[in-house]
């Protein structure tokens, strides 16, 4: 029994913004079945929830000075050179939002 | 090629220098790796620094910072500063690091010469190597089989003799697993000891750098090199954060024997058996342990971990670097450049990442998953009460065949022994523990010692008195 139809691997894809071929959709949906089959079995394991303690002093705040570290134009043309359009100091991107005609 | 601690003899005596050295890994590169295919770059400007260290040799002699004028390699999706980090992805191709990683400047810092970035699974995704958009890296010991993964490329390097060690990242045994298959000693940090600024990161609360070298003294002194709180990674931890372990004559190792039953190699296990042997023979204590929870590991490792992924990697998207795939809109530049830049393994965990993330599924896996570790966690606590040690195979066989593993799950489950340890944040280290015949070919398999949490210099003390003293 597959537990992931290809209809969820469609909608997974455009949640997660790839486009998928059709051969990689047939290959996903035996795979990510047999993985997700698999890892059902922490829902045996994790039990309930409430019995477990807080782990205190594991996960705590880490705070530093709200100061600028950096000379001003420090990284600007590296990371401008990284991008794959701009125009000046500006990033260039395609149109966000179509009108319908 | 020699130990760290032999290269800076020689340098320190003079009759060999950080140049020769450079010469030395440049011949063996270009004799070899055509057919290894460890690097995917070689930096030319290593030649400035060797001569550089060579003068400093002169002057300051066994004065010199302790990784003076040693070549090292580096997986590449560690950034350094210039160079490529493409994290053998097409999605990276063409992206140069605009700074370096926190634990490149501390190597440099203390005078290491990056000579090259190593070939690794994309993104650090495998065990293989064979996920690599840029070709499979090949084992040294025998070339029709995977130097494991993802740190491949770097254990490749080591074990074909090009550096005396090179540095690797370790998610899910990434360090290990092809440290065990290319006869190398591994060292998986405890979690925050190691900066993970300037990594390319996969599993944010998984991931540590590591090292790969031919004895544990080499790890610790490239390890204590990179280590420390850093003031870019929040995570980083101090030397007080854990309680400290005092180094014994002898210790204690727990064995989980249920959790060797099944799916290890008859030749592993007989191995392993020896090695128990051994330890009992120097003096040391060897029991028995359950851990139920820590042998379950693997499949709340593969919803933990694909979660991450799937969120980390969400910033490819073709708009501010790397691979851009024209499109109508921004929506369609999103979907296309992905669809070309990432590789399958990276796109079977993204969208197994965005599942177990997605509403009404997110308590019944994320949750179980985060609840499962905790538990873990205490699991562990409770058995280091008992043991100093745990003591595991580091893989259930030596190095598989190149294309072998058919199928995801089965390549996943050559890291049961190791997941555990990154979900929990506890270190370990492995080194060779012997070999094991296959087509008449030697093949190592190492051990793996873990740790409590902060036990990394205990680690390294009983490395030293067990595996460098043995070794010849």
């Amino acid at each position: 029994m597959r537990c992931m139809k290809r209809d969820d691997i469609i909608h997974l894809a455009k949640l997660a913004r790839i486009r998928l071929e059709e051969n990689e959709l047939v290959s996903l949906e035996n795979e990510l079945s047999s993985i997700v089959d698999y890892v059902g079995v922490v829902t045996e394991i994790a039990g309930e929830q409430g019995d477990e303690a807080p782990e205190l002093g594991l996960r705590y705040n880490v705070f530093r000075k709200d100061k600028v570290t950096n000379q001003p134009d420090q990284y600007t043309k590296d990371i401008l050179a990284e991008m794959p359009d701009t125009d000046g100091r500006y990033m260039k991107v395609k149109k966000i939002l179509t009108i319908d005609e | 090629m020699d130990t760290i601690a032999a290269l800076r003899t020689k340098f320190i005596e003079g009759n060999y220098t950080p140049v020769d050295a450079l010469k030395g890994a440049l011949a063996v590169i270009k004799e070899k790796d055509a057919d290894i295919h460890a690097f995917l770059e070689v930096y030319e400007d290593a030649a400035e620094e060797a001569k550089e260290a060579a003068a400093r040799f002169k002057t300051e002699g066994k004065d010199a910072p302790p990784l003076l004028g040693i070549p090292l390699a580096v997986k590449n999706n560690i950034l350094v500063k210039g160079k490529r980090a493409t994290a053998a992805s097409k999605i990276l191709e063409n992206y140069k690091a605009v700074y370096s990683a926190t634990i490149v400047d501390r190597l440099r810092a203390a005078g290491a010469i990056i000579i090259g970035a190593t070939n690794l699974d994309e993104f650090a995704m495998g065990s293989s190597t064979e996920n690599s958009a840029y070709g499979v890296t090949k084992n040294p010991f025998d070339t029709t089989r995977v130097p494991g993964g993802s740190s491949g490329g770097s254990a490749a390097a080591v074990t074909m003799g090009v550096v005396p060690a090179a540095i690797g990242t370790d998610t899910g045994g990434s360090l290990r697993q092809p440290a065990s298959y290319c006869g190398l000693v591994g060292f998986k940090p405890t979690y925050g000891a190691v900066s993970r600024y300037g990594l390319i990161a996969m599993g944010s609360s998984l991931d540590q750098a590591g090292p790969l070298t031919h004895t544990v003294a080499d790890a610790e002194l490239l390890h204590t090199t990179m280590a420390g709180l850093d003031t870019k990674d929040a995570t980083t931890i101090a030397p007080d954060t854990y309680p400290s372990f005092p180094s014994k004559k002898t210790y204690t190792f727990g064995v989980p024997r249920h959790f060797l039953k099944d799916g290890v190699d008859d030749d592993v296990l007989a191995l392993f058996e020896s090695h128990i042997k051994l330890l009992t023979s120097l003096g040391h204590k060897v029991t028995d342990v359950t851990l139920p929870l820590f042998e379950k590991g693997l499949a709340a490792y593969y919803i933990v971990m694909p979660a991450e992924v799937s969120s980390n990697l969400a910033r490819f998207d073709g708009i501010r670097y790397g691979l851009s795939v024209p499109g109508d809109n921004l929506l369609d530049v999103y979907e296309k450049s992905r669809a070309v830049g990432f590789g399958a393994e990276a796109k079977r965990r993204i969208l197994l990442g965005t599942h177990v993330l997605s509403s009404g599924y997110y308590d019944a896996y994320y949750g179980k998953a985060e609840l499962v570790r905790r538990k873990m966690r205490r699991e562990l606590t409770a058995t280091f009460k008992d043991v100093d040690f745990i003591l595991t195979p580091t893989t259930p066989t030596p190095a598989f065949k190149i294309g072998e593993q058919g199928d995801p799950l089965s390549m996943y489950r050559q890291d049961i022994f190791t997941v555990p340890v990154n979900l929990t944040g506890v270190p370990a280290i492995t080194f060779p523990m012997g070999v094991v015949k296959r087509e008449r070919v030697d093949l190592p398999v190492g051990v793996q010692y873990i740790a409590p949490h902060g036990g990394d210099s205990l680690l390294f003390a009983a490395g030293k008195s067990i595996y460098d003293k043995g070794r010849v």
